[in-house]
Order: structure tokens, then sequence, then C-alpha cells
């Protein structure tokens, strides 16, 4: 008030004057506006590096090296797979591929006895060496035949196929993300399954039928608390509970499936209450005049008109429970899986948890696997939290 | 037949079977309105009958499942299948037999299905009660080995024999296990303060320029870009902070003469305040924005410059909704786990220095929890006892923050 009284006599804002005083506010105006400005710009350029840099290290992984040897189908291939190769080219075949000869060998008798030249996957540390990424880890003697292979037009790089129709490996060449993959879906289908019926039950209870008493209000306030709670908690209660109490076996799709569902509950509730809310009173009291029940009124009226707001805040917080770690962590559901899971009781893996396991293997060439798996699963996410947009946009309706 | 295939046959039973007594039930209803008026409509007969048929086949399910859980007895899977099943059939045949002009099928469907929304509505309250025992108990256990105090103060955290003693197998060699959890909870608060520095004046700049400066379209553009931010996953996060940042400030560190570990608190908290950039943005956003404008009115008619109005009229009127976003943020910043799991040091260490490498709470319970789990061992156990703190310190900050929004925001309306 003071500050105001002082300056005022001076202030004539239609014109800006030469007062000095008055230049300085004008400047720190600006200013103000100026820092807004910064810190989202600053913001928007850490997105932009952000992406960038992900997309950089990841577009490799796309790319898999393939280099022409002449595989000999010998007899003795069907025991010993190394002798499908020249002996100097065992390391830079991929041993993965190598690996499969046996049983192809078996399935194609004719095949026993002849020899030709085919395209055949690279060891990884190849792959990594051809694409001169630093700390690719191949010996010299190996990089001199690789060289050599080269001017011979023995290498080529073609799309990396492999990277989403296979599993987990524990050779960065075969390692793809298609057990991961299935592992989401399963649990996300039963998070999807047990979280959205619950949620917006709770929220039809609080919002149309609960009697404004204390345990209304504690259940409110309770659901408040919880989404506020950090979600390994959750994995603490997933262990607790669901594993160690119930007996859900560990790692399994039930088990964290089951946690992210309470973790998402509190999601789903808000969203859910807020678009029942945005219903008007006229509706429901349009519906009563006509003799319908409140069951009735909430599930031909107020639901249906609900359904936009109801569907967003489902898909934003089953996004959130597909980019989630930490408590499946905790549930043990990071382990080593090579094969999709066929069941929601079996050892299952998802998208995220394959990312951190990857990122903490060493060889180089798990490295841009991981950022691959992650721009999977940026594209999933962006793209559903897209979706939860466009509806939320289209679904705004004025009453 | 093993569980999965039990609860697959089950809900691949039960759910033709209701579709089936739904129809039926309906059906019966409709030939009976030809003749004469019903009570309900007939599709409240139909969902009586699933109700019939759903809730007894249900109730028997559960009951084993919980008698298998507390080992009283177990049934073969395949007699529970047909018992549970069997007794949903006569739930059906007694629903069909209630298809009459005078029941009122609608009475009785509404209270089972208010049942069920309470019901539901009773589970996020069991979750909070989960929650709370699960870490309770455990860390009851863990505090009959460990003294609570030497838990609280002690600064040394060396858990390694504590296997041997959980194993009974220590000795008089064996070095008891140090459970002090201050440098962990010093490792805590340093990279919890970098995030907030970085995202408090990053976030709220960008909360005032939205609300105060931009216009409606620009607004709507800018919001879903920052919120982008919101949706990365922080296992993303935590790959790019130990991948690209980590390096960066190691080497930024040695420009300027200064040692630095891989595993810096720097990393991870300038990556965590940039996740929390868009939840202070969006909440401080609505908070200006609930200032009313009859406020900046008046304030501009008195000849103050706009960043004048919003720095002494709208800010200190928004103050109380800014300060419960910082703390909802602060209680996000402690709770995050991926982000330091994969970026900060497992090592614990009390520094005020941080381009060392320092724990968390989050990482400590994680490294106690993978790999081998050892109920006896108060290893295993201290995790629990780490999430026990997690847990008071969420809560109080989450109560702090809605009683300061409750106490001082009518002030304005």
């Amino acid at each position: 008030m003071n500050k105001v009284k002082k300056t005022a006599p001076s202030t004539n804002f239609m014109s800006g004057t030469s007062n000095p005083r008055q230049k300085q506010r004008e400047r720190a105006d600006a200013r103000f506006r100026w820092y807004g400005l910064a810190a989202l710009g600053l913001a928007f350029a850490f997105l932009i590096f952000f992406f960038i840099d992900i997309i950089g290290q990841a577009l490799p992984a796309f790319h898999q090296t393939e280099v022409k040897v002449t595989v000999n189908y010998a007899e003795a291939v069907k025991s010993n797979y190394n002798k499908a190769v020249e002996h100097k080219l065992r390391r830079v075949v991929s041993r993965a591929w190598l690996r499969t000869l046996p049983r192809y060998l078996a399935a194609h008798p004719d095949l026993v006895g002849t020899s030709r030249d085919e395209w055949v996957p690279a060891d990884s540390r190849v792959d990594q060496y051809i694409k001169q990424h630093d700390g690719h880890g191949l010996k010299t003697k190996y990089q001199h035949i690789v060289d050599a292979m080269q001017k011979e037009n023995r290498v080529r790089q073609v799309f990396n196929s492999g990277f989403f129709n296979s599993g987990d490996s524990k050779l960065p060449e075969n390692a793809g993300i298609l057990a991961a993959a299935v592992g989401s879906v399963f649990t996300l289908l039963l998070t999807m399954l047990v979280a959205v019926p619950i949620g917006v039950m709770t929220a039809i209870y609080l919002e149309e039928f609960a009697a404004d008493n204390h345990l209304t209000r504690l259940i409110e306030v309770n659901i408040n608390n919880l989404a506020a709670i950090p979600s390994i908690l959750y994995g603490l209660l997933g262990l607790a509970i669901f594993i160690n109490f119930m007996g859900v076996p560990r790692s399994s799709a039930l088990a964290g499936g089951l946690t992210l569902a309470l973790m998402t509950l509190p999601i789903i509730i808000i969203a859910t209450r807020a678009a029942l809310r945005s219903v008007p009173e006229s509706i429901r009291d349009a519906a009563y005049g006509l003799g319908a029940s409140s069951l009735q009124v909430v599930w031909h009226h107020v639901l249906p008109l609900a359904m936009p707001g109801i569907l967003t805040g489902s898909i934003i917080g089953l996004a959130q429970a597909m980019g989630e770690t930490a408590p499946l962590i905790i549930v043990g559901m990071m382990a080593y899986i090579p094969e999709p899971p066929t069941s929601i009781l079996d050892a299952t893996t998802v998208l995220p948890a394959q990312v951190y396991t990857w990122s903490t293997e060493s060889l180089r060439g798990y490295g841009e696997r991981t950022a691959a798996g992650i721009l999977v699963l940026l594209t999933v996410l962006l793209s559903l939290n897209a979706i939860a947009v466009k509806l939320r946009n289209r679904a705004q309706q004025e009453w | 037949m093993s569980t999965a295939d039990l609860i697959f046959w089950f809900f691949g039973g039960l759910i033709p079977l209701s579709a089936m007594a739904f129809f039926l039930a309906r059906g019966k209803a409709l030939t009976a309105e030809n003749s004469q008026r019903l009570h309900s409509r007939p599709g409240f007969y139909g969902l009586y009958a699933v109700i019939w048929l759903a809730l007894p086949a249900l109730a028997v399910s559960l009951l084993a499942s919980i008698a298998h859980m507390f080992h009283l007895f177990s049934v073969p899977p395949i007699m529970l299948l047909t018992s549970a099943l069997a007794l949903g059939g006569a739930g059906l045949w007694f629903a069909l037999g209630q298809v009459k002009a005078d029941f009122r099928a609608r009475q009785s469907v509404e209270k089972v299905m208010r049942g069920l929304i309470f019901t539901a509505a009773t589970i996020s309250i069991l979750t909070t009660v989960g929650i709370v025992l699960s870490v309770i108990f455990e860390s009851i256990r863990f505090f009959q080995v460990i003294p609570i105090w030497d838990f609280i103060t002690g600064t040394q955290w060396q858990p390694d024999t504590a296997f041997l003693i959980g194993a009974g197998r220590a000795d008089e060699s064996v070095a008891p296990p140090l459970f002090g959890s201050l440098p962990i909870f010093a490792g805590t608060f340093m990279i919890t303060l970098i995030a907030m520095l970085v995202a408090v004046p990053i976030g709220l700049f960008a909360a005032i320029y939205m609300s105060e400066y931009a216009s409606h379209n620009a607004r709507g553009r800018i919001k879903p870009m920052l919120e982008i931010l919101a949706g990365i996953p922080t296992v993303v996060y935590g790959f790019f902070a130990a991948i690209t940042i980590s390096p960066l400030v190691v080497d930024a560190a040695h420009a300027f003469g200064l040692e630095a570990d891989y595993t810096n608190a720097l990393a991870p908290g300038l990556i965590m305040g940039v996740m929390i950039i868009p939840f202070i943005s969006s909440l401080s956003d609505d908070v200006i924005r609930a200032v009313p404008q009859s406020l900046r009115d008046g304030s501009l008619a008195l000849g103050t410059t706009k960043a004048e109005t919003i720095r002494h009229i709208v800010l200190p009127a928004a103050f109380p909704g800014i300060v419960s976003a910082f703390l909802l943020a602060v209680s996000r910043a402690i709770g995050e786990t991926m982000i330091v799991v994969m970026a900060a040091g497992l090592r614990p260490n009390m520094t005020a220095n941080p381009l060392e490498g320092m724990t968390t709470v989050t990482v400590k319970i994680v490294e106690a929890l993978t790999g081998d789990q050892e109920f006896d061992s108060a290893f295993t156990l201290s995790a629990f006892a780490l999430g026990l703190v997690l847990l008071l310190i969420t809560l109080a900050l989450n109560i702090v923050s809605t009683i300061i929004v409750r106490k001082f925001r009518q002030r304005y309306e």
C-alpha cells in the first residue's frame, strides 16, 4: 500500500514517461515476463534434448548386422554346432543362431552334407563394431576379419525384426521385447479388469449414494492420501499381502496386476468423480421424475454422459500403471524371462522392468536395446496420453 | 489342475452361465408380460437371476480360497469347481421360479447392487489398511532385532552380516550388523533438495506465465506439452540420468577442477526436478487462476505494473495453494524410486557435496528386496522399516498440505 502511494503521482502508464523510477519498473515488468518464458523455454529445451538423445541412442538397435558365411551342414553339426562355420568365424557369427542349427538340421534332413553361402546374424560385438560404437569389445584379431569381410561385401545391415518377435536373451544380438510386451499386456489387462470396475463403483458410491457421514469422509480423505503414497509402498503391500500372505506366485502377472490395480484405483476414482459431478443435476431430476430408481438413473443417464471423462481418467491411470517399475521390482517382476508367459501365474516381466534389467547389463549391445525398449514404451504411453487428451477435448460438453 | 486352470475354468464357466441366466430369466419375464403386468421391467428379473447364480458360486470359491490361505482345509479343484457351479445352478433355478407378477425384482437387485457398490468403496480403505499392516508387522520384527533408537540415530549402515545372524550362523568373530539410517535419509534429503531447487523456480514461473501472460490458445498448447514430462516413465528418466546426465555432470565438474562420482547426487536430483516441474506448474496454475480477477483489477487500477501485481497481490493470495503443491511435490520426490535406483549410488554417505555418490531410502528398499529374500534376516526386514518411515513422512506431508489449503483458502472467496 505504502509503495503504491509513493509512486502513484508520477505514474503515467498511458505514455511512458522519462521518469527513471518508472523506466526501472517497466524494465522489471518486462524482465518478469521473460522469467516465465525462460522457465518454459528450459522445460521445452530439456524435452527436445531428451527426445533427441533417446532416439539417437535407440535408432541403431533397429538395424542388425548380418554376415555372409559359408554354412557347412555336416552331420557333425547335430552334436557340435560350432562345426557349421569356419573356426575363425565362430566368434563373428551369433552364437544364438549357431545354437539353433542342430534343431534346424533335424527338421531338414535333406540339407545334411551340403554347404552354402548364407546371410546370418552377426555377434553383438561385431554388430557394435560395425556401428562404430565405443566399447564394442571386439578383439583386434576379429576386427581384421570383419574389415576383410566388409571389403568383400559380406557384411550388411538389415531391419532388426528379432527385436520385436523374440524374448529376453543372455546374448544381446538375440534379445527382444516380445516376452515383456506380452507380460505388459497380461498385467495391464488384469489391472484394468480389477481397477476400472472397482474405481468406477467407488466413485458412484461417493458421488451418488453416500450419505454425508464420518465413513464417507474417511473414505474421501483416505483416497486422497492413497493418491499421494509413493508407488514403492504398493510394492511392499503386494509382497507382504498378495505374495507372502495370500500365496500368489512371485513374479506373476497376477501379483503385479493386483498391485498396480490398487495403485491405479485412486487416479480412476478421482477422475470418475469429477466426470460424474459434471453431469448436471437436472438430468437426474428428470429421470427420477419419470419413475426411475436411483440405480436406473445412474446406469441409464449419468454413466453414459460421464463416460468420456471416465474413459479419459482410466486411460491416464492405465498409462501410468504401464510405465510403473518400482512396485513391480518389489514383487519380483524383473526376472530373466526369455519366453512370453502363457498364464497369469507364470513368471512374467513387463516392458519397463525389461528396460531396467537391460540397463543393468554391462555388454554394450544391451545399451541400444535399452534405448529402443524405451522408445517403444514411450511411443505406446504418449499415444495413450494423446488419445486421452483428444477424448477429453471432445468430451468437454457445455450444459 | 493348476490354480491358473482353476481360475480360468471358474470364470470361463461363470461368465457364459451368467449371460445365459440373464437371457433365460428375462425371456421368461417377457413371455409372462404378454398375459399380465409384472412389477419390474424384464431386465431386472434377468439381473436377479444373474445375482442368484453368481453370488453363491463366488461365495463358495471365496470361502475355499480363504480356507486354503489359512491352511484350514483344501478342496480338490474339480470338486470346488463343480460344487460352486452346482450351487450357482440351484440359485438360478430358484431365481427362475421367482419370475412372478408380484415379485419386486427391482428392489432386490438394487439392494444387492448398492451392497456391491459400497463394498467397492471400502476396498480403498482396505488398501490403506493393507499398506499400513504390511509395513508395520515386518517393521516390528525388524525392531525386535535392531533397537529403534539405533535405527533412527545411527550413522553407520552395514547390514552385511545380518543374514548370518538370521540363519543362526553367527559367532563371536562376526561383527554385528549396523542399521543406522541417518546417512540414508541424508542422501534422500540432498536429492530431494536438488530436485526442488530445479522444479520450484521453473514450475512456478511456468505456471505464472501460463496463467497470467499466455493467451487462452497458447495455454492450451503449452500445458499438454509440459504434461508430457509427467507422462515419461521414471525408469526412462533413470536411464537418461545414468547414461546421459551423470557423465555430463562428471565432465562439467572436471572442467571446474572438481572430482565427481558417476553415481553423484546431482544427476538424479536434476532429472527428478525436471520430472516434478509439471506437477508444480499444473497445481500452481490452478491456484493462481483461482485468485479472483477483482484483486488484479484493483491492483492494476492503483497503477502497479503487471509484474508488481503478480508479485505483491496474486502470489500472496495463491500462496497457501502453492505451498501445498510444494509439499506434495516434496513427498513425490522423497518416494521416487527408479531414478535414484538407476542413477544414484548404493553406498550410504553423509556429505553435503552433491558431486559424491549418495544413496536414498527407496534405493535401500529395492536393494533389500531384490534377489534372495529371507524374512528372518534383518536385512530384508530393514526394507519394511524404511518403508514405514517413508509412509509416515508422506502421510505427514499430505496431511499438512491439506490443512494449509483448508485453513487459508477461503480468505478470498
